[in-house]
C-alpha cells in the first residue's frame, strides 16, 4: 500500500513537533526514519498510526484521502505500529494477545488469509484451535519459533516484538510501522527481525522502520527520511554516505565561547569494574575515574543505559559487581543516603516526579534540604529570609511562598541546583538543561561551573551534542549498554560524536 | 497500588472554594430530608430533635464532649497518617488494642496501693502501648511486605474485634457466665474525674484538645512533620532528598497508635469503665470522615468533631421520640462527605483547568 | 456426629456461601476492570434491607432480589461517577459510601424490624437429589444457591474463554495497549462496575430472604460480610473459581467453629471466624514480597545463579492484581 503524508503539521502548546512534513513511501518498500530524540519521528509515526490527528495536512493510502480516528481505526486502513515497548500485556499467554480486540474481521485484502476469517470462531467464542494453527503457519513463515501458549511476561523483548509483529500481520496490516525495535535484542533476533522486514516488503508491504541506529538502518532500508527538529531535512538512497547522514541528524556545531578547564589532581569517583543489571539492559565492566573539579559528559540515545550508570554512581541502584569509591571511601553497596553523607547529589531529569515536591513552598524545599538542623522547631522567619536569598543568588523567578509546580521549567531547576547542599564532592545530573531556553541553559552551566572551581566533579547527561562537547573534559558514549572509553571532548568532532552514537566505529573507540 | 488523588491541589480563588463546599451542604442536607420524607418523618422536625438532643440540657452538652474526645483524638491520630499518604483504615483496631492494653494494665493494678492518679496513668501508658503496636504491626506489613495499609488494617481490624470477644468472654469474663455487656466494671477510683454529676471529665478534654495541640505543632512546626508532609506528597523526591522515607513511614503509623491508643484508654476511663465488645464504637472510621470532610486541615478538627459528635448523641432519642432510627446521623455525616467528594471533583473538571497536560 | 447431620450441615455450608460468592464475583468483575469498589459491605446490607422490604410489601422473593440488584448498581454507579469521571479517589469514596449505605440501612429498615417476610423454599431437583451424599448436599438448594453454582461457572467462562471477557483482562492489565486495539477503556469500567454492583446486590437479599430470613438492624450479622468479600477477591487472584473456593472455606470455618466449640473449650470460637484475614494478609505478604526496594538490593547481592533463580521464584509467585486497579486512565 503506499502512504503519502502531505503538508503535516502537528502542535504541542508552544512547541511544533511536526512542521509541513511532505513524504511518499511506495508499497514494497522499507523505509527508515532517522533523527534525534525530540526530532519529530514518533510524532509523526504516532499521527500515522492512530494515536494523535495532525492539526493541517492529509494522508493518502493507495492516493485515496484518508482521516485515522483512533489505533483500531487504523488497523482497519491496514495500518499497524510495532512500539518500542510493545503494547501487549505481559500475565496473558500469547493467543490470548492476539485474542483481544481482534480477529473477528478484518478489511484489506490478503489472498493467505482468505477464507480462514470466518473458522475463527464468533464473536463469543474464539475458535481457539482455529487461531492457534494460523499463528503456527504465520510463525513459520518467518521462522520464528512462538509458542502459542507460553506468557508473555516470560519472553525477552525480541520474542515480544516478534509475536507482536505477527499478530498485526494476523490482522491485516499492510504498512507495518517500527518503533526503535533494535533496542533491546539480541544480534541473533535482529537477524530474524530484518529477513522478516524484507520477506514482508516482498510481499509488497510497506515497512516503516524508525530508528537512531545509523547501521541498521543503512543495511536494511531501501530509502532513508531524515528528520530534524521537526522538518524533514533530506531524503537518501542506497548506497548510503554516512557523514552526510550524521550532518543531517545533528546539524552544524555552532561555536560556543570559550572552554573552562577546572580539573585537580583528586580522584573524586572511582569504578572499578562495575556491572550493573537491570530488567532490560545490563552494562558490564565499567572502569572509570573522574578528578575533582572534572566534567564528565555521558553521550547516547535514550534506552542506552546512562541513566542506570548515574544512578549506580549515587548508590540508587546496587551493582551486581565491582567496585565503587568516593573520595577513596568504599562505598559499595551502600544506599543512597550514605552516598549523601559522603557529598554525592543527584539531580534526576524528572524535575516534579522525582525532584521536587508539589503542594510544598520554595522556603519548605530549602528547610528539607538544609541539612544543618537547629533542633526539632522550624525557624520560619529565618528560612524565608534564607530563601529570599537564594532566590535572588539563583534568580529564581518566585516567591518564598510559591509552590514549586508553579514554577516554570527554567525555575524549577534553577530551584533544584539551589537546593545542592555545600560543600560536594560528585554532582550527577540526568539532562540538566532539558527543556530550558538558552538563557536558562547558559546561567546553570555558569553555577554548575562555579562548582567545578569549588572542587565537585559533574557527570551528566544529554542528548544535545552541542552541550556535550561544550561543557564536557572528557565523554563517554553509551550503545545497547556498551560504555566506551572516555574520549577527550575538545578533539572530538560533532561527526565523530554522532556516529558513535549510532553504533558505529566502536571497534576503535 | 492505589492512587490516592486527594483534595491538596485547591484552586486560586477562595470564594470559588466556599461556593462550592456551600453547595455541597445544601445538596447532603437536601438528600437527608429526602430520606427522612420516604420514612416518613418531617423533616425539621427530625433536626429540631437532633439539636434538642444535644445540646437542650448541660447534661446532654457533656454527653456530647464525651463523644467528642476519643473522635478528636482519633482525627487528629489520622492527620499523621494522611499527611504521611496512608488510609490508616486500621485505626478501629488501634483504638480497640489501646482500650485492651489499659484494661489488662487496669486489671493487673486492681487492690494495690498506688495513688489512683498513678494508676490511671498507667493505664493511658499501657493503652499508647497497645495503640502504637497494633499500628506498627500495620506500617511494617506496608514497609516491609508491601501489603496495602488498607487491607493490612482491616486484616487487623478484625482480628482486634476477636480479641476483644475473646478476652471478654474468655480470661477477662465477668464470674459466672461472660456476658455482652463486657468485662467487672472498674473502682470508681480508676476512673477520670469528672463534674460533678456530668459524665465528661475535665482531663478527657484536656487531653483531647492537647493532643490536637501537640500534632499541630509537630505537622506545621518542625522538621519531622514537614519531612513527613513531603513523604506524604512525593515518596520518591523525598527519598533523593535524603529522608529516610520507610522510616518516617513507620513513625507515622506509631504516632497515630499512640493517640488511638489513648482514644481507647479514654474509651475504658472515662466512658465505660470496662471493655466492652464494640469499645472503639466506629470512631475510627467517624474519624475518617471527618478527616476527610476538613480536607486534613488540622485547624477544623475540632468544630467539625464537635458537630459530628452532637450528630450522633443528639440522634440517639429519635427512636424514643419520633420512631426513627439514629442512624439518621451516620446519614447526614456520610452524604455531607460524599457530596463534598462530588463537588471537588466537579469543580476540579469542570472549572479548574490548571490540570491540563499536554502529551 | 451422624453421617446425616454432616451431609445437612456442609449443604447449610453451600448456601450459607452463596452471598459470599454473589458478593466476590462481583467485585471480581469489577476490579477486573480496574476499578475498587471498596462499599461492598454497605452495599451488601443496604441491599439486604431493601430486598427484603420490597418482599415484604409485595409478598415477591423475586422484586426483592430484583431490587437488590438495582441497589447495588446504584450505588456502584456512583461510585463509578466519582472514580471515573470525577477522577476522585477511588478508596475515598468506596469507603464512605460503605458507611453511608449502611445508614441508610439502617435508617429505612427500621420500620421492617422484625416482620417476616416470604422465604425462598428449597427446590430439589428430581432424580438429582436422590444420589446419595452428593444429591442431598447440591441438589436440595434454594434457586440462589443454584444460580450461585452456575455464577462461578459463568464467570470463569466469560473471563477466561471468550473474547469480550479476554478484553476485560486487557483493559484491567493494560489501558492503553487495550485503547490501542479499539477498546473504549472508561465506559467498560463503567458497565463491568456497575455489573458488579448488581451482583453485590444480589448478595444482600440472598440473607434477608433465604439465610437469616427477616430484618434485624445492626444485629443482622451482616456488619462485615462486605470486608470479608473484598478479602476473598484478593485470595482469590482476581479468579472466580479460586473466589469461590475462598468463599467456601470461610463459609467451612465458620460452620465448624459452630459445631466444634463444644468440644474444644480451649480453642476460642473466634480464631475460626476471624481466620480469613490473617490468611489474606499473608496471601497479600507472599505475593507482595518480590516488589519491595529491600528485597531487590538484597538480590543485587546474591550471586548470579542464585539471583537469577530467586528472581524467577519471586516472579512467579506474583499473583498480581490487575495492573491499572485503582488507576485512573488518561486518554493521550
Amino acid at each position: 500500500m503506499n502512504v503519502e503524508l502531505n503538508a503535516v503539521n502537528k502542535h504541542f502548546g508552544q512547541v511544533h513537533a511536526n512542521k509541513d512534513i511532505t513524504l511518499t513511501i511506495p508499497s514494497g518498500s522499507i523505509q527508515g526514519i532517522l533523527g534525534e530524540n525530540g526530532a519529530g519521528k514518533s510524532t509523526l509515526m504516532k499521527i500515522l498510526s492512530g494515536y494523535f490527528q495532525a492539526d493541517s495536512g492529509s494522508i493518502l493510502l493507495n492516493d485515496k484521502q484518508v482521516v485515522i480516528h483512533s489505533p483500531a481505526d487504523a488497523i482497519r486502513h491496514g495500518i499497524g505500529m510495532l512500539h518500542q515497548d510493545p503494547l501487549d500485556f505481559p500475565p496473558m499467554k500469547v493467543i490470548d494477545n492476539f485474542l483481544v480486540g481482534g480477529g473477528e474481521r478484518h478489511r484489506g485484502g490478503d489472498q493467505h488469509r482468505g477464507g480462514a476469517v470466518n473458522r475463527r470462531g464468533n464473536a463469543l467464542f474464539p475458535n481457539y484451535k482455529q487461531i492457534i494453527k494460523e499463528i503456527n503457519e504465520l510463525a513459520g513463515q518467518f521462522g520464528f519459533a512462538i509458542d502459542p501458549e507460553a506468557y508473555i511476561d516470560a519472553m525477552t523483548v525480541g520474542e515480544r516484538q516478534q509475536v507482536e509483529i505477527l499478530r498485526l500481520l494476523w490482522l491485516g496490516v499492510q504498512v507495518l510501522i517500527l518503533d526503535e525495535p533494535t533496542t533491546g535484542i539480541s544480534t541473533a533476533q535482529k537477524k530474524k527481525l530484518f529477513s522478516t522486514l524484507k520477506i514482508l516488503a516482498e510481499q509488497g508491504k510497506t515497512v516503516i522502520f524508525v530508528s537512531h541506529k545509523l547501521e541498521d538502518v543503512e543495511v536494511l532500508c531501501d530509502r532513508v527520511a531524515v528528520l530534524r527538529q521537526g522538518e524533514l531535512v533530506g531524503i537518501s538512497f542506497p548506497p548510503y554516505n554516512t557523514d552526510n547522514l550524521v550532518s543531517q541528524m545533528f546539524g552544524k556545531l555552532i561555536t560556543p565561547g570559550s572552554r573552562i578547564v577546572c580539573t585537580r589532581d583528586k580522584p573524586v569517583l572511582e569504578l572499578h569494574n562495575v556491572s550493573i543489571e537491570e530488567y532490560r539492559l545490563s552494562i558490564q565492566d565499567v572502569s572509570l575515574q573522574v578528578r575533582a573539579g572534572e566534567v564528565i559528559g555521558l553521550a547516547g540515545m535514550e534506552g542506552s543505559g546512562q541513566p542506570i550508570l548515574l544512578r549506580t554512581c549515587a548508590g540508587l541502584v546496587r551493582s551486581v559487581a565491582g567496585k565503587i569509591c568516593i573520595n577513596n571511601k568504599d562505598l559499595t553497596g551502600k544506599n543512597h543516603h550514605v552516598f549523601k553523607r559522603h557529598g554525592t547529589a543527584y539531580m534526576p531529569a524528572s524535575r516534579m516526579e522525582e525532584g521536587l515536591i508539589p503542594g510544598l513552598t520554595l522556603t519548605e524545599h530549602f528547610v528539607l534540604s538544609d541539612d544543618k538542623q537547629h533542633g526539632m522547631f522550624i525557624e520560619w522567619d529565618k528560612a524565608q529570609r534564607n530563601t529570599e536569598k537564594q532566590i535572588q543568588e539563583f534568580n529564581i523567578r518566585g516567591r518564598p511562598s510559591t509552590p514549586v509546580e508553579a514554577l516554570s521549567g527554567g525555575n524549577q531547576q534553577r530551584a533544584l541546583l539551589a537546593l545542592l547542599n555545600e560543600p560536594l564532592s560528585l554532582i550527577l545530573m540526568e539532562h540538566p538543561t532539558r527543556g530550558l531556553d538558552i538563557e536558562s541553559s547558559i546561567y546553570i552551566w555558569r553555577k554548575l561551573k562555579e562548582r567545578c572551581r569549588q572542587g565537585a566533579a559533574i557527570l551528566f547527561i544529554s542528548s544535545d551534542l552541542e552541550e556535550i562537547l561544550h561543557y564536557s573534559d572528557r565523554i563517554l558514549v553509551f550503545f545497547a549498554g556498551k560504555v566506551s572509553k572516555p574520549i577527550d571532548a575538545a578533539s572530538t568532532t560533532v561527526d565523530q560524536l554522532g556516529q558513535l552514537i549510532g553504533g558505529k566505529g566502536w571497534e576503535a573507540a | 497500588m492505589l492512587n490516592k488523588k486527594s483534595l491538596w491541589t485547591m484552586p486560586v480563588s477562595f470564594w470559588h472554594n466556599i461556593g462550592f463546599q456551600v453547595i455541597a451542604i445544601i445538596l447532603a442536607l437536601a438528600f437527608t430530608s429526602l430520606i427522612l420524607v420516604m420514612a416518613g418523618a418531617p423533616p425539621l422536625l427530625a433536626y429540631k430533635n437532633i439539636l434538642e438532643g444535644a445540646f437542650s440540657s448541660s447534661t446532654q452538652i457533656s454527653n456530647v464532649l464525651v463523644a467528642w474526645v476519643p473522635l478528636l483524638l482519633a482525627t487528629t491520630a489520622l492527620l499523621v497518617t494522611f499527611t504521611a499518604g496512608l488510609w490508616n483504615i486500621g485505626i478501629e483496631g488501634q483504638i480497640t488494642l489501646g482500650a485492651i492494653f489499659t484494661t489488662g494494665m487496669l486489671r493487673l493494678l486492681l487492690g494495690s496501693d498506688l495513688p489512683p492518679g498513678i494508676i490511671i496513668l498507667l493505664g493511658f501508658l499501657a493503652g499508647m502501648l497497645g495503640g502504637a503496636l497494633w499500628a506498627f504491626l500495620a506500617g511494617a506489613l506496608k514497609a516491609f511486605g508491601g501489603v496495602n495499609e488498607i487491607f493490612g488494617g482491616l486484616g487487623l481490624n478484625f482480628v482486634a474485634t476477636a480479641l476483644t470477644i475473646y478476652l471478654i468472654f474468655g480470661p477477662w469474663k465477668r464470674p459466672g457466665v461472660g456476658s455482652m455487656s463486657g468485662t467487672v466494671p472498674f473502682p470508681p477510683s480508676f476512673m477520670l474525674p469528672t463534674l460533678s454529676g456530668l459524665r465528661i471529665s475535665l482531663w478527657a478534654i484536656a487531653i483531647g484538645i492537647g493532643g490536637l495541640a501537640i500534632i499541630y505543632l509537630l505537622i506545621q512546626g518542625t522538621y519531622f512533620g514537614l519531612r513527613l508532609k513531603a513523604v506524604g506528597r512525593n515518596m520518591r523526591s523525598s527519598f533523593l532528598l535524603g529522608i529516610p522515607t520507610t522510616r518516617y513511614m513507620i513513625l507515622s503509623f506509631i504516632i497515630c497508635g499512640i493517640l488511638a491508643g489513648t482514644a481507647g484508654a479514654i474509651q475504658v476511663t472515662g466512658v465505660y469503665g470496662r471493655l466492652i465488645p464494640s469499645i472503639s464504637s466506629g470512631y475510627g472510621f467517624l474519624g475518617l470522615m471527618v478527616a476527610m470532610l476538613i480536607a486534613y486541615r488540622a485547624i477544623w478538627v475540632i468544630p467539625v468533631a464537635f458537630f459530628f459528635a452532637a450528630l450522633n448523641i443528639g440522634s440517639i432519642r429519635l427512636p424514643i421520640v419520633l420512631q426513627l432510627d439514629s442512624a439518621l446521623s451516620g446519614i447526614l455525616q456520610g452524604s455531607l462527605v460524599l457530596f463534598v467528594l462530588m463537588m471537588s471533583g466537579i469543580q476540579q473538571r469542570f472549572f479548574n483547568n490548571k490540570g491540563e497536560k499536554h502529551p | 456426629m451422624s453421617t446425616a447431620l454432616i451431609i445437612i450441615g456442609l449443604a447449610g455450608v453451600l448456601s450459607a456461601a452463596a452471598p459470599v460468592i454473589f458478593a466476590a464475583i462481583g467485585e471480581t468483575l469489577t476490579e477486573r476492570a480496574g476499578v475498587i469498589n471498596l462499599s461492598v459491605n454497605g452495599t451488601i446490607i443496604l441491599s439486604a434491607m431493601a430486598g427484603f422490604a420490597v418482599a415484604v410489601t409485595t409478598g415477591s422473593t423475586l422484586l426483592g432480589f430484583l431490587m437488590g440488584m438495582v441497589v447495588g448498581a446504584l450505588v456502584a454507579l456512583v461510585i463509578a461517577f466519582g472514580s471515573i469521571t470525577l477522577k476522585q479517589s477511588q478508596v475515598a469514596v468506596g469507603f464512605v459510601l460503605a458507611l453511608l449505605a449502611r445508614d441508610l440501612a439502617y435508617f429505612l429498615g427500621n420500620p421492617y424490624m422484625g416482620s417476616s417476610g416470604p422465604r425462598l423454599s428449597k427446590l430439589p431437583i428430581p432424580y438429582l437429589s436422590e444420589i446419595p451424599i452428593i444429591g442431598p448436599m447440591f441438589f436440595r438448594q434454594d434457586i440462589m444457591t443454584y444460580f450461585s453454582f452456575l455464577l462461578i461457572i459463568l464467570s470463569f467462562v466469560w473471563i477466561f474463554k471468550t473474547r469480550p471477557g479476554l478484553m476485560l483482562q486487557g483493559v484491567g492489565e493494560r489501558p492503553a495497549a487495550a485503547f490501542v486495539r479499539g477498546a473504549n477503556v472508561n465506559r467498560m469500567r463503567y458497565f463491568y462496575t456497575i455489573l458488579g454492583g448488581a451482583l453485590v446486590g444480589l448478595a444482600g437479599p440472598t440473607f434477608s430472604l433465604s439465610i437469616k430470613a427477616g430484618w434485624k438492624g445492626t444485629i443482622s450479622g451482616l456488619d462485615g460480610i462486605g470486608w470479608i468479600a473484598l478479602a476473598i477477591t484478593i485470595f482469590g487472584g482476581w479468579n472466580p473459581l479460586r473466589a469461590a473456593f475462598g468463599a467456601y472455606l470461610f463459609a467451612l470455618l465458620q460452620w465448624l467453629g459452630l459445631v466444634l466449640q463444644p468440644s474444644l473449650p480451649g480453642i476460642p470460637s473466634q480464631v475460626l471466624q476471624v481466620a480469613p484475614f490473617p490468611l489474606m494478609i499473608l496471601t497479600l505478604l507472599l505475593v507482595n514480597i518480590g516488589n519491595t526496594e529491600w528485597v531487590e538490593r538484597l538480590l543485587a547481592g546474591l550471586p548470579e545463579k542464585t539471583r537469577h533463580f530467586v528472581a524467577k521464584l519471586l516472579r512467579s509467585l506474583r499473583v498480581s492484581p490487575p495492573a491499572s486497579l485503582g488507576v485512573p486512565f488518561e486518554q493521550e
